[in-house]
């Protein structure tokens, strides 16, 4: 693998020795320390189709590793184990366990594009984020993140109404992800505002709030991106042989 | 779609695209905007029955279904209002409208889901090349320009210190903006520079910002708010380092995660950063002469009157 910001060797498999004699020979200090050896076997072979099933990691098959993803990454900037790049090395090569040792923090990628701007080869990498954070929860790998909670809070009352309110929206997802919404910072914000709104304002938005913002005549095409949305699922979930006889279990966590 | 037009032309009448968070967090740039274009003369007609574009969350769900909420923004204004150009002040807006157009174009299957909806939903298919979409940075700089600007200000910005910050969907990725990185004149997608332009014509300094197109974080603001915090935290930080007074932003999802993100810095993390977020169509209509009230300074959450005040403006 040419890239080396992050390789296959597991930390807990490097073994470091004070003192250390081997076949009768001191090895003490600058070769004390080795590397454990071990053989993957358990490969799913089918792991990158299911990824290009999944709306986002249609070109996964394209990347060549050259890196620039993780290079240009917003979030692997915060917490270096964030790494698009290997991800996708090890989806490719079908290291499902691998992988799966991240699964909690794929769902961090704030989609803020630099990876699929900057890839040689048009993978986009954003996407192919989307794909394996969807792909580790309709296989219950994981819970469902914050952030697909929103999506799905946000989602729904576009596909209901054709627009949305966002005061609406932040307080059916503080209410589905069990928070408060009386943080502090939060109140201290509401507060600032409150003092300078002028009352029409003030009157608009609670208005707002309490009769959701629509689109006339939406139901049309409400209806028509529900019947679309439900086919895709199904889809799906059929690519990742999530209802076949026998298959993985079905249910989604928190769904 | 006239390409023979010359934009100082075809941007004067534009069907206005202001989108949901325009109506709610965002209302003080969609208050700035209609009163700029007002003041420079220009003509917003709004878009009939709008819709959600989709921000950055259907994709999430179905990419195709973003493309088809921003595709039936673009068939009203088209078909119904017979328009040729579609402005859009947000970000995520304007980022969806290119994207829809950009896949309309390059993608059959996304062409063909749009055209299954549009009919189901009993609206004509927008079809590309039909209108063409703008950011309100490119309506001002095309239908005003520098020059224009520059002729009608009134008393200026009085060399106010600024950070252009523009945030991640008005350049990125770079194939859905085939007019970016285009030659003289033409928008930069590594370093833009129209809101630079705009500003400085009106009178500002433009600090020099080295994140102009780093993110705030701000499709996680809520759900992963200590990351979006951090990511706020690094912009105030690198802007007053720069030596800005204030961040000039052109999204209402940047605008408002900069100015929760600072208060959250504040009350969570114990650091506290003074500059000021302040829409660009603020600004600018500060320079018009425009008043405080008029450009909506008293709807922001980060309140930078005073400091304006102080300086002659508003």
């Amino acid at each position: 693998m040419p890239i080396h910001e992050k390789d296959l060797i597991r930390p807990e498999n490097l073994r470091t020795h004070e003192q250390l004699t081997v076949d009768g020979v001191d090895v003490s200090g600058h070769w004390s320390t080795f590397i454990q050896s071990r053989v993957v076997t358990d490969y799913n072979e089918a792991l990158e189709d299911e990824i290009a099933a999944l709306p986002g990691g249609e070109f996964i098959h394209r990347c060549w590793q050259c890196g620039s993803c993780t290079n240009a990454c917003t979030v692997n900037a915060v917490n270096p184990d964030f790494n698009p790049r290997f991800w996708i090395y090890l989806v490719r090569i079908g290291m499902e366990a691998e992988l799966l040792r991240d699964k909690d923090i794929v769902w961090q990628c704030v989609s803020c594009n630099k990876c699929t701007h900057i890839c040689p080869r048009d993978v986009n990498p954003e996407g192919v984020m989307k794909a394996i954070s969807h792909w580790l929860e309709l296989k219950g790998h994981t819970p469902k993140s914050p952030s697909m909670v929103f999506d799905e809070v946000f989602s729904d009352q576009v596909i209901r109404h054709g627009k949305i309110e966002d005061g609406r929206t932040i307080r059916r997802f503080f209410a589905r992800t069990g928070q408060a919404l009386q943080q502090d910072w939060l109140i201290e914000m509401a507060k600032r505002l409150a003092r300078h709104l002028p009352i029409g304002l003030l009157a608009r938005l609670g208005f707002s709030a309490a009769i959701a913002p629509r689109t006339r005549g939406w139901s049309r095409a409400r209806a028509a991106i529900e019947d679309y949305v439900k086919d895709q699922q199904a889809t799906q979930r059929r690519a990742l042989g999530l209802d076949g006889p026998g298959g993985p279990p079905t249910t989604r966590e928190g769904a | 779609m006239s390409e023979t037009k010359p934009k100082a032309d075809k941007y004067r009448r534009v069907a206005y695209y202001p989108g949901c968070a325009l109506e709610g967090t965002g209302h003080p740039y969609n208050r700035s905007t209609k009163a700029v274009g007002k003041a420079l003369g220009l003509d917003l007609v709004e878009v009939e029955n709008w819709n959600c574009c989709g921000a950055m969350e259907v994709k999430n769900i179905d990419p195709k279904v973003q493309t088809y909420l921003s595709s039936r923004v673009m068939s009203i204004a088209a078909n119904q209002m017979r328009m040729d150009v579609v402005m859009a002040p947000c970000n995520g807006c304007y980022h969806n409208l290119k994207k829809a157009e950009h896949d309309l174009a390059h993608d059959p299957a996304s062409a063909a889901v749009v055209d299954r909806l549009s009919t189901k939903a009993g609206h004509p298919t927008y079809q590309p090349g039909q209108v063409e979409s703008i950011h309100a940075l490119e309506w001002i700089k095309g239908a005003i320009g520098e020059d224009g600007l520059r002729e009608r200000v009134k008393g200026g910005l009085k060399g106010l210190r600024i950070a252009n910050y523009y945030g991640c969907m008005y350049t990125r990725p770079r194939n859905i903006f085939p007019e970016k990185d285009a030659g003289p004149g033409s928008e930069s997608t590594s370093k833009p520079h129209f809101m630079d332009d705009l500003l400085a014509a009106a009178g500002a300094v433009n600090v020099e910002f080295p994140l102009k197109t780093a993110c705030c974080g701000g499709a996680h603001t809520l759900s992963d708010s200590d990351l979006s915090t951090k990511l706020v935290l690094n912009i105030l930080n690198a802007a007053e380092a720069a030596g800005a007074e204030i961040i000039a932003t052109e999204c209402p999802t940047c605008h408002s995660g900069l100015e929760m993100h600072q208060i959250r810095a504040e009350k969570r993390f114990q650091r506290k950063t003074r500059v000021k977020i302040v829409y660009f169509t603020q600004l600018l209509g500060l320079a018009l002469g425009l008043s405080a009230r008029q450009v909506g300074l008293h709807e922001n959450v980060s309140e930078s009157r005073e400091l304006l005040a102080g300086k002659g403006l508003g």
